[in-house]
């Protein structure tokens, strides 16, 4: 069914398989290829924040810092300036959230150079970051601006404006998690055109380019695009105060 | 030359991803003069770099939005085929 259109003999192959399915209440459901990929970037985090923190326990000041922690010092300090660059004092209290989505994100992005499917190629991944994103904008929004002050910016030129006001503050989730999913979605599209339609000898070498800039380019600026967009939102949420 | 009901909407849905990608103009011509812009801005003050660029970039992750859509509809007539079901 899938890619008949293209009428070839080795179809380009870049969808969600199911690996095996099981009942829960009644209902089929399946573990997905997207299981596994978000297993696998997992199990890298976790190894590497292990590794990390048993290195930091038993760090000697007097001597030069491994080369793990450098790395985790480094990831530290730029997402520490980015969060601190838009939304100031305030940044310490968002800084836990940020961090971690932008660990996620950028790893599940750029496994595709793993031989994964990225996590984040699947509708199924960012729509729920995207809606943990607009609780956090939400809750803010209510906590800063009083129930009046929210009411207040939903009619913001006019009364009768509620109702765009409204379809624009729900749209939030959804242009957030596509962009991240269409992104990377046309990256894994492309790499995989690239991989099946081409004969063998284009394959040697000119993929590692498209690879720079379909994985790792366009990964990196879409889990700062996403991590920014999310701070936006929230220190508009706050407000002045 | 027979061709069945089904085979016709999936060449018309082709026609359609083919059209839908006509989408990708827009948010082009629109990074591309936030790409311009940027430059012009470096060119005044270098010292602003890092935060043109930033800023820049967000933009047009932020225009891209709309290209990114149709590139959805494409994708979704030609490879699930809601029509030819």
């Amino acid at each position: 069914m899938n890619g008949n259109v293209l009428l070839l003999a080795n179809d380009p192959d870049f969808m969600i398989k199911g690996i095996f399915s099981y009942n829960l209440f009644g209902n089929t459901v399946w573990i997905t290829t997207t299981h596994v990929s978000i297993l696998i970037v997992m199990i890298l985090l976790l190894t590497f924040s292990a590794v990390v923190h048993s290195k930091l326990k038993k760090l000697d000041p007097y001597k030069a810092p491994p080369m793990l922690v450098n790395i985790a010092e480094y990831i530290v300090e730029f997402v520490n300036n980015m969060a601190e660059g838009v939304m100031g004092n305030k940044a310490a209290k968002f800084f836990n959230y940020i961090a971690t989505i932008a660990i996620f994100i950028l790893i599940s992005n750029i496994s595709g150079l793993l031989g994964l499917r990225p996590p984040t190629a699947d509708y199924g991944v960012t729509f729920p970051l995207g809606v943990i994103s607009f609780c956090l904008i939400t809750f803010n929004k209510f906590k800063w601006q009083k129930p009046i002050g929210v009411l207040k910016g939903l009619c913001d030129p006019w009364p009768f404006w509620l109702p765009i006001n409204l379809i624009g503050d729900f749209a939030v989730p959804i242009s957030l998690s596509l962009r991240l999913f269409a992104n990377i979605l046309s990256g894994t599209v492309m790499m995989a055109l690239y991989y099946g339609l081409l004969p063998f000898f284009v394959k040697i070498g000119i993929p590692s380019a498209l690879h720079v800039y379909f994985d790792l380019f366009s990964g990196a600026i879409q889990t700062y695009v996403f991590c920014m967009l999310t701070m936006t939102y929230i220190s508009d949420a706050i407000g002045d105060n | 030359m027979n061709i069945s009901g089904v085979e016709f909407i999936k060449g018309c849905s082709a026609i359609g991803a083919g059209l839908a990608l006509i989408a990708g103009i827009g948010p082009g011509i629109g990074q591309g003069i936030a790409a311009g812009h940027a430059a012009s801005a470096v060119g005044r003050n270098p010292g602003a770099k890092s935060d043109v660029t930033s800023t820049m970039l967000l933009g047009q992750a932020v225009a891209e939005t709309t290209g990114l859509y149709g590139l959805l509809v494409g994708m979704i007539l030609i490879f699930v085929q809601p029509l030819a079901k």
